[in-house]
């Protein structure tokens, strides 16, 4: 193997990596906030892709009558948790947040689909499409479950990974599909050539890292969603909205598994179920952190990403093995140093 | 222990069904399929909804059954009779080998980490050349007894059930047990289940490979019905879809993994052969539609439909009062001279840079009521900590009976005669009283995980229980025995568990706030009751708040504030003590 060879693997790797880092990310953040292991974040990653692959080429995705058609759902919901208090203003609220709002972004969706939009059009509405998805999927899934078990939830998240994985074989066929590049710009330095799309990839990654720690640094918000985090009742009883924390996790993973789907999808083509395992993979990324630390989940998928890309070239066969038995020994390691502690949340 | 008749019922029932005229040939596939599931998920409701060990990677272990078979049934041409325990010990000892990693994790580690591995294992199936890769391994032999062979999903049915029935009561047989209690106990956290004897450790390990031989005996009769093997049905897919099968049935009943598994068969049947019919041509319409039916099942009953159908029977109070003229022996006491039972020496811990116990001194005489009171957070549970091996001292130095016993584990200090209750109650709730406190005689009783399967623990089982049912009496809850614990008020919950320190049957007793939560007269009773254990030649050494109870009781009284011993004396002593009294009111009186 020569150095060339090695600097195209090891940024191969990265530019992978760095993808699940996205998603180990917004692996970490539901979990802390809502308890749920979010299987169908793969989920948001194909819907992203696939929408914004779809709008390019000029159709029309079926994910924006879905966000529609779970809008409704949501809003029947609220109704149903609010009936023995219901007055017009929360009528009003649930109607426009639910209803009214994805009808738009749908009319907006039709009109564009025929005509090829720009690829700056074709991405707003892709994310816009996947975070109400997100959203309403909180809303009618997992809100009315938040008191249950890790383990309900879990059970809960694969019905859903099925039934998102099963709707996306209906609104975007078998087939799988490629996007325009988001930048198409390159240069080269030395014997590698950076691509936009991968200069798009690394940038939007730090920038996420940067806004996440930022927002839960900082804000009013991100120290609420924290609070939650580490203890719901408490947090309730501080006045924070622990319904509202889950939404804005569910929005903000929403987000990243679109935008994480929409920077792959030009580099590699997607098929309606390869999200599960691009999602597993920030899952074995976000186990290594530990399920708490965002830098440290960072580090892990960019390991994650290069070994990857090392095995692929070296035993393309036992590739995915190789990924995920990494887990054991790092698992181990955990287990040796973290010394047993008493649980008993049931 | 549950009745057997309506498991003979179901038996035959399941033996009736092909001769019934008119019955659908699919249908005794689908039934096929159900028991094959079921055995499956029945070792998971043991793992996930007892042991609280939830784990994704069940369909890995069907694999290995099913492979071991295949690969030894065709290469090497061995009968499949010869090759089922071999699958078996396949299964068992890959679950060693994964469980020496995987039971050690904590918490959320465990469910991804099994997912992981099922993950991995799944993509080494269809690699692996001897497997045959991703087309796996076909014309595997059927099962067959003389000339006949199973050929048929009817012939073999037989083989399903008859093993699906030997595994449930198998399994319920070991969850009514010594075992299976200590089994029972690990979803609420090691400590308790530590403090008296239990290895936890071992008794995961041992659910774990339980769970993982169901699996294989699946995958080996899953084999020989399919006369072919690929990876497809050992995926991590079919490892999810085995612990919801768990979940919705039930996960914390035996009987809960069969429903499951009829549900989900029967569901997704249907829901193949008859939604084209509404939806003509959508073809992965019936997984959008299981999905979704799946979180609205576990929005409506989270718990599962097994216990929500047993909600619906009448109640059936299974109060049979253990025969308690059985006699247990007693512990094997070490043999010593020595009149000083514990001795704390210069006792130290830090957490960090909190110094949370400060080289406290002091011991407990045979046949001694001491106390060791202060403020709140002065170090007295943590001192108990200390002397029970829950932590281990910085420095300093406990001996028993003389015999230096530092950093033990809880398991070994409990069989030096040393037991305990809890500051915040450490009960299983959904066990009875009767088998909460039974868990305190652990260490009295000797039958293993295999004879308690068999039954052939009865005559130790009825002595522990025994023993048991002795001491809650004698702590005078005879009335709540067969109650779930969590059904009992705090107060009581704390006397559940000084007859489950009791039954230890100790030469100390550590009583952390045994009187918190009582009313007058109980907590009369409950002095009277320590009382009567000192002069039976037992010593105690609790923690109290309630100085009234404390200073009428205790021979001897040790202060502690700020992890510092500030006076030891009689209660007379202490009374008057200028240290202790700036230490509770702030000012020298």
């Amino acid at each position: 193997m020569n150095t060339t060879i090695m600097l195209f693997l090891l940024q191969d790797g990265i530019t992978n990596g760095a993808i699940y880092a996205l998603l180990g990310l917004a692996l970490v953040l539901v979990f802390a906030v809502t308890r749920v292991i979010l299987i169908p974040q793969g989920e948001f990653v194909t819907y992203g892709a696939l929408t914004y692959a779809s709008l390019a080429a000029g159709q029309m995705p079926g994910t924006a009558k879905l966000a529609l058609a779970m809008g409704i759902a949501a809003f029947v919901f609220d109704l149903f948790v609010a009936r023995q208090a219901l007055h017009a203003r929360l009528i009003v609220r649930a109607f426009l947040a639910n209803i009214v709002l994805p009808a738009i972004v749908l009319a907006v969706t039709l009109y564009f689909a025929g005509q090829k939009p720009p690829v700056a059009i074709c991405i707003v509405l892709s994310l816009v499409i996947v975070a109400m998805i997100g959203l309403y999927l909180y809303r009618i899934a997992f809100q009315p479950l938040a008191h249950t078990s890790v383990l309900v939830l879990l059970i809960a998240s694969v019905g859903v990974h099925l039934a998102l994985q099963g709707l996306g074989l209906l609104f975007f066929g078998a087939e799988g599909q490629r996007g325009p590049a988001v930048l198409s710009t390159s240069f080269a330095a030395g014997a590698l050539r950076f691509t936009g799309q991968s200069i798009a990839v690394y940038g939007i990654t730090i920038a996420f890292i940067v806004g996440l720690w930022l927002f839960f640094g900082l804000t009013l918000y991100g120290k609420a969603l924290r609070a939650t985090a580490v203890n719901r009742l408490g947090a309730r009883l501080a006045g924070i909205r622990t319904s509202l924390s889950g939404l804005i996790a569910f929005l903000l993973a929403s987000v990243i598994g679109a935008l994480s789907g929409i920077l792959i999808v030009p580099i590699t083509t997607l098929y309606y179920d390869s999200g599960f395992l691009i999602g597993l993979k920030g899952f074995v990324a976000a186990i290594i952190g530990g399920l708490v630390s965002y830098p440290l989940t960072a580090v892990a998928a960019l390991f994650v990403g290069i070994v990857e890309a090392f095995s692929s070239f070296y035993a393309s066969n036992y590739k995915e093995v190789i990924v995920f038995m990494l887990l054991i020994p790092v698992l181990l390691l955990r287990s040796l140093a973290a010394p047993a502690v008493e649980e008993e949340k049931d | 222990m549950q009745s057997r008749l309506p498991i003979l019922i179901f038996a035959l029932v399941m033996a009736a069904i092909p001769h019934l005229p008119g019955m659908p040939p699919f249908w005794i596939v689908l039934l096929d399929n159900i028991g094959l599931t079921a055995l499956v998920a029945m070792g998971l409701v043991l793992l996930t909804g007892v042991g609280g060990l939830t784990s994704f990677g069940q369909a890995a272990f069907v694999g290995f059954g099913a492979y071991t078979t295949a690969v030894l049934s065709t290469t090497y041409g061995l009968s499949p009779w010869l090759t089922l325990p071999l699958s078996l010990v396949v299964s068992g000892l890959l679950a060693v080998l994964l469980g020496l990693v995987t039971v050690r994790l904590s918490g959320h580690y465990l469910p991804l980490g099994t997912l992981a591995w099922g993950l991995g294992l799944f993509y080494l199936f269809s690699k692996l050349e001897f497997l045959g890769r991703n087309d796996g391994i076909s014309a595997i032999p059927p099962l067959s007894v003389g000339s006949f062979k199973m050929l048929s999903p009817g012939s073999i049915y037989y083989a399903i059930w008859v093993a699906v029935i030997l595994s449930a009561l198998l399994t319920m047989n070991l969850l009514d047990s010594r075992t299976g209690r200590a089994i029972r106990a690990l979803r609420r956290g090691h400590v308790a289940a530590e403090a008296f004897g239990v290895q936890t450790p071992r008794a995961k390990m041992l659910v774990f490979i339980h769970a993982a031989v169901l699996a294989g005996l699946s995958g080996w009769l899953y084999a020989h019905l399919q006369r072919a093997v690929n990876p497809t049905p050992f995926g991590a897919q079919a490892g999810i879809e085995y612990l919801f099968i768990a979940v919705v049935g039930g996960a914390g009943y035996v009987w809960g993994g069969v429903l499951g598994a009829a549900i989900v068969v029967v569901l997704k049947e249907v829901l193949q052969s008859y939604l084209p019919l509404i939806l003509p041509g959508s073809g992965q319409v019936e997984t959008i539609v299981f999905g979704i039916m799946l979180v609205a099942l576990l929005q409506l009953a989270p718990g599962g439909v097994w216990p929500w159908l047993m909600s619906l029977l009448p109640e059936r109070s299974d109060g049979r009062k253990p025969d308690t003229s059985l006699k247990l022996e007693a512990r094997t006491r070490a043999q010593s001279q020595s009149n000083v039972l514990l001795q704390v020496e210069k006792a130290r811990k830090q957490f960090g840079g909190v110094i949370a116990v400060n080289n406290v001194s002091f011991d407990v005489q045979a046949r001694e009521i001491v106390a060791l009171i202060g403020p709140n957070g002065a170090g007295k549970s943590t001192t108990f900590n200390l002397i029970t091996g829950v932590l281990s001292a910085t420095s300093g130095s406990i001996s028993v009976l003389g015999k230096k016993v530092d950093n033990a584990p809880p398991q070994e200090i409990v069989k030096l005669g040393i037991s305990r209750t809890f500051q915040h109650v450490k009960l299983v709730p959904d066990m009875t009283v009767l088998e909460n406190v039974a868990i305190g005689a652990h260490l009295r009783g000797h039958s293993g995980p295999i004879s308690s399967m068999l039954r052939l623990d009865r005559a130790d089982e009825a002595k522990l229980l025994a023993e048991a049912a002795r001491q809650i009496e004698r702590v005078g809850l005879g009335e709540q025995m067969h109650q779930l614990a969590g059904s009992l008020s705090l107060g009581q919950q704390r006397i559940v568990e000084i007859a489950r320190a009791l039954c230890v049957d100790p030469m100390l007793l550590l009583l952390d706030e045994p009187a918190a939560g009582l009313r007058h007269m109980e907590k009369q009773r409950l002095a009277t009751l320590l009382r009567d254990l000192r002069d039976g030649g037992m010593s105690v050494l609790l923690v109290e708040h309630d100085m009234g109870f404390v200073m009428n009781l205790a021979d001897r009284i040790v202060v502690l504030d700020f992890g510092t011993k500030i006076a030891e004396g009689t209660p007379a002593t202490i009374k008057t003590n200028p240290e202790v009294i700036k230490a509770y009111l702030g000012v020298a009186a």
